[in-house]
């Protein structure tokens, strides 16, 4: 990796949820570093696994949920081995996370100080006054107006922008190491959408901790983000640097997600959606899960599922075009863009 | 909030006047003559036609509701056939008997209710959670009269607590001296109570531990105790509170039943005497009294779960 | 499951989008195991209503109403399974007997009630305005006398037996179908495809008949298993007081109300007929939750 200082390694992370029609694996493969100080997007569609994977981190997923296998150092520790308590101590106090839903993410029965404090008393030992003092400093941080009378108020009384800043403020109570933000801007109008990424964007480098950004929208993960995992039916696709990302996409599906958007840096002839759809997670295909929408996919890329790999620059990509044992032409044709096939 | 009970108080008007209504037809319901059988077999025309004019049988419809609405309003719900008294002093002297044994009942149901439904819902899908729901539904099935009889066999069995048995000592204006006399009574009227309260609270539980706000609390770092009992139990309950006020409601009327049973001198045992000997004014008064009693629990139960989840509701 | 047939669109052909087969529903049902447990023990005590008596006066010399002083109050035994009464009389046939009295109660009153209840609450659900707050507050009314009191207020208008006992239930039964169906209703009518169906000219009586009604089946045969559990109580707790069914007939709560003075010295008495309430009652509530279950989206995993 460029960075040695990562806070955070998943390696080959894989997580599953027991339904009525069987197991269903819904993180196979998942690997990624989270070094200090910076911002990691994991972009993907829906159902790709990016909200799962952040769950695991936590291990806050739903009862039906498991870690089956691989792998999260977080400071040397392995999150998926460390005891209930241990990870309890971490929750909301060095890794904290903030959802996608502000409209429901808060308990409607308690004030939003009462709800904030918590935190701080349970990892901070502070007392109740002495929390919401830092509550009210805290709602200052994150922009609310008049923090003194809104730390009183029940979440009813908030709009949903006013909501999310209250979860932002929640998870900063104690200074995390690392943010996670899943999907924090979705379910917002887009003029706060904007609000809510620049504020988490100031308070990154203001506060100096690691975020991890889930999002399916490569906008936002082009403004917020210094790295990016690209996420595909369960899997870690491609990992790099955000300007490579840009600039020159390697696996097939990051081209296509990239062409589909539209940008205003270069001419677009036209928005090409990428052709088929995600497979079911009941029928995973054997080979490379992309291989059946893939235009440059050979027989190998359908039968064998291709490794992570790391390249010269540090940066993974799990794609036969670039290992040595790519069948196919030198010069692969993906969406209309030429990539140099290894070997 | 003041707006709705204001529209609450106006909604419970029309409920008011069709129960007087349903309780003023009672009389005039009976197949046959009311006065002929208030008087009982072989009565002279004589004694027929002055029961008849003493209810006032021989007014117009319309005069009698109006004079049956206008005395009970006042507090006259006319005179028992049997004993001639006023029929409001004889309900004045059990009212409290029955109001406490339902009072009672619903604490014993709450109690019981909300640690089964909590043990359940924490503990959901486990062998616990089966056996709390298999007992609840038995305590559901139970016909409570049934349960009544079968705990005064076990404790005279078992000569458990034998103050608990001498309800019959109980005084005819309240409860007695000894709390233990209360216990089966409680026991019989509360539990099938218990059961709904307690299927109640672990399906509002579980619904609640779903929601993502409990996932929010679980991100905090806290212990399972303080996300189930202060972030779930509290909005859990909230629907529980309408299903309280129901049972307590229900226990007025069911305890015709346990105060048969356990020979209590209380309101339900007043109609049922009634009933059977066919003291139609008396049936008349207790009925109302209860039936209004209910409408005002309901309302201030649907004012209470109003306010309790105003924060909710606004969203 | 729903989910498939919710997300088909509605075609121009008056296509129920909510409405799904009657095969589909069985599936589901039969996938249920606490309605399937329901079912069979309902069947059972069915099929016993009916053949047991018949079994019992072919192959023995009991009836349920032979007196036998000689024989009374008698503990079980091989010759007496559930014991004799004070009159020693057999009490496991006239439990067996006794069947027959207690599904009455149960499906015939809610039957009746659920039919008045019904129609009640399509037509305020339908028509909605005046007609509609004048039927919802009749049923505010009913609904304000708490438990066994209305059918206790009926009762002692019209004099306790079996008949008048089902009518009370009857009654009492009702708002219960009504709030249901009315809310089934006004969820149903707001359904794009009722309008479809009135463009192309269906009358109120069709659109009823062939499109409310239907889908709000499911709720009522829920509704109907929960309040024939209630009715068999209620009815029960009726004869008890001695204003149900009228001695000799071996209804349960008369037998319960008689055994009760030998409570002490012969608590068998009471103890069989209350355990067959709790039996018969214990399966209608299994069947409901399990229907119940079954038919809530909600409750899929």
């Amino acid at each position: 990796m460029i960075s040695k200082d990562n806070v955070l390694e998943v390696r080959n992370l894989q997580t599953s949820f027991s339904t009525d029609k069987g197991e269903v694996r819904a993180v196979d493969g998942v690997s990624f570093d989270v070094p200090k100080g910076k911002t990691i997007g994991i972009v993907g569609e829906s159902g790709s696994g990016k909200s799962i994977t952040s769950l695991s981190i936590l291990r806050l997923l739903a009862e039906n949920g498991k870690i089956k296998g691989g792998e999260i150092r977080y400071k040397g520790e392995d999150l998926t081995k460390v005891s209930e308590k241990r990870m309890r101590e971490l929750r909301g106090n060095e890794i904290s996370m903030i959802f996608q839903e502000p409209m429901t993410s808060l308990n409607p029965v308690y004030t939003v100080g009462q709800q904030i404090s918590e935190a701080l008393i349970s990892h901070q030992g502070m007392n109740k006054k002495q929390a919401m003092v830092r509550s009210v400093e805290l709602l200052k941080l994150v922009g609310i107006p008049s923090p003194e009378k809104r730390v009183k108020a029940y979440p009813f009384e908030l709009s949903g922008g006013m909501r999310q800043r209250v979860m932002i403020a929640m998870s900063l109570a104690c200074d995390p190491e690392i943010l996670i933000a899943d999907e924090p801007t979705t379910a917002l109008d887009v003029t706060i959408q904007a609000q809510i990424l620049e504020l988490i964007k100031d308070l990154q480098e203001r506060l100096g901790m690691s975020v991890i950004f889930i999002t399916h929208d490569l906008g936002v993960v082009a403004e917020t983000c210094d790295y990016v995992a690209v996420m595909y039916a369960g899997q870690v696709v491609e990992y790099s640097d955000i300007r490579t990302l840009f600039k020159q996409p390697k696996h097939p599906y990051s081209i296509g997600l990239l062409n589909s958007l539209p940008r205003h840096d270069i001419d677009q002839e036209k928005l090409m959606p990428i052709k088929g759809n995600v497979p079911s997670p009941h029928e995973m295909p054997t080979g490379c899960r992309f291989a059946p929408r893939c235009p440059a996919a050979t027989d190998l890329c359908r039968a064998k599922m291709p490794e992570l790999m790391t390249d010269d620059s540090g940066n993974q990509i799990r794609c036969w075009i670039y290992s040595d044992e790519w069948p196919g032409e030198k010069e692969v044709n993906v969406y209309g863009e030429t990539r140099i096939a290894k070997g | 909030m003041t707006k709705y009970i204001i529209r609450r108080l106006l909604q419970t008007i029309p409920v008011l006047i069709g129960v007087t209504i349903l309780v003023f037809s009672l009389m005039h319901l009976v197949p046959g003559d009311a006065a002929k059988i208030i008087a009982g077999e072989g009565a002279s025309d004589q004694t027929v036609e002055n029961i008849r004019e003493r209810l006032g049988l021989n007014d117009p419809l319309y005069v009698q509701y109006g004079t049956f609405v206008g005395n009970a309003v006042q507090g006259d719900l006319g005179s028992s056939i049997r004993s001639g008294r006023p029929v409001m002093d004889e309900i004045g002297a059990r009212f409290w008997v029955t109001f406490e044994l339902a009072f009672y009942s619903t604490i014993v149901a709450v109690f019981l209710g909300l640690i089964a439904g909590i043990i359940s819902a924490v503990r959901h899908y486990t062998l616990t959670d089966v056996t709390v729901m298999i007992i609840a539904l038995f305590g559901l099935s139970m016909p409570n009269f049934w349960f009544g009889l079968l705990l005064i066999q076990w404790f005279a069995i078992g000569n458990w607590m034998p103050e608990s048995l001498e309800f019959l000592k109980m005084r005819p204006s309240g409860w007695g001296d000894d709390w233990r006399q209360v216990v089966l009574p409680v026991l019989t009227l509360g539990t099938g109570g218990a059961a709904i309260i307690a299927r109640m609270t672990r399906s509002s539980m579980l619904e609640v531990i779903g929601q993502d706000y409990i996932r929010t609390a679980r991100a905090k770092g806290l212990t399972e105790r303080i996300v189930v009992y202060r972030h779930a139990l509290k909005n859990a309950l909230i629907p529980v509170v309408t299903v309280v006020g129901l049972e307590f409601g229900g226990f007025l009327g069911g305890a015709v039943l346990t105060e048969t049973i356990f020979a209590i001198n209380g309101m339900g045992r007043l109609t049922i005497d009634a009933i059977r000997t066919r003291d139609f004014p008396m049936v008349q008064g207790t009925v109302l009294v209860i039936s209004v009693l209910f409408v005002v629990v309901n309302l201030l139960v649907d004012v209470s779960y109003r306010y309790l989840n105003k924060r909710i509701d606004l969203n | 499951m729903s989910e498939e047939t919710v997300n088909h669109p509605v075609t121009a052909k008056k296509v129920n989008p909510q409405l799904e087969s009657f095969k589909q529903f069985w599936r589901r049902l039969a996938k249920n195991r606490a309605a399937l447990i329901g079912g069979i023990m309902i069947l059972f005590f069915v099929i016993m209503a009916f053949l047991g008596p018949w079994i019992i006066s072919t192959f023995t010399d009991w009836e349920p109403n032979k007196t036998s002083v000689a024989n009374k109050l008698q503990g079980p035994s091989a010759e007496h399974w559930f014991g004799t009464d004070s009159f020693g009389r057999d009490i496991f046939t006239r439990i067996v007997f006794g069947m027959k009295l207690t599904l009455y109660v149960g499906f015939l009153s809610v039957f009746v009630g659920g039919i008045v209840g019904v129609i009640l609450g399509i037509v305020s659900g339908y028509y909605g305005g005046k007609v509609d707050t004048i039927i919802m507050r009749l049923m505010d009314v009913l609904l304000a006398f708490p438990g066994i009191l209305l059918a206790l207020a009926i009762v002692a208008v019209l004099g306790g037996s079996l008949t008048n006992v089902i009518i009370a239930v009857g009654i009492f039964s009702v708002p219960a179908f009504a709030r249901i169906v009315r809310g089934s209703t006004l969820s149903v009518k707001k359904l794009e495809y009722i309008d479809a169906v009135r463009a192309l000219g269906a009358s109120d009586f069709r659109i009823i008949f062939k499109h409310i009604l239907p889908n709000v089946m499911s709720p009522i045969i829920v509704q109907a298993s929960l309040r024939i559990a209630t009715a068999i109580l209620t009815g029960a707790g009726l004869a008890f007081l001695g204003l149900g069914a009228q001695p000799p007939a071996p209804e349960w709560g008369a037998m319960l109300n008689e055994g009760r003075q030998y409570m002490y010295e012969a608590g068998h008495v009471a103890l069989f007929p209350g355990l067959m309430i709790v039996v018969v009652v214990l399966a209608f509530n299994i069947f409901g939750d399990g229907v119940r279950d079954a038919l809530d989206p909600k409750m899929k995993k």
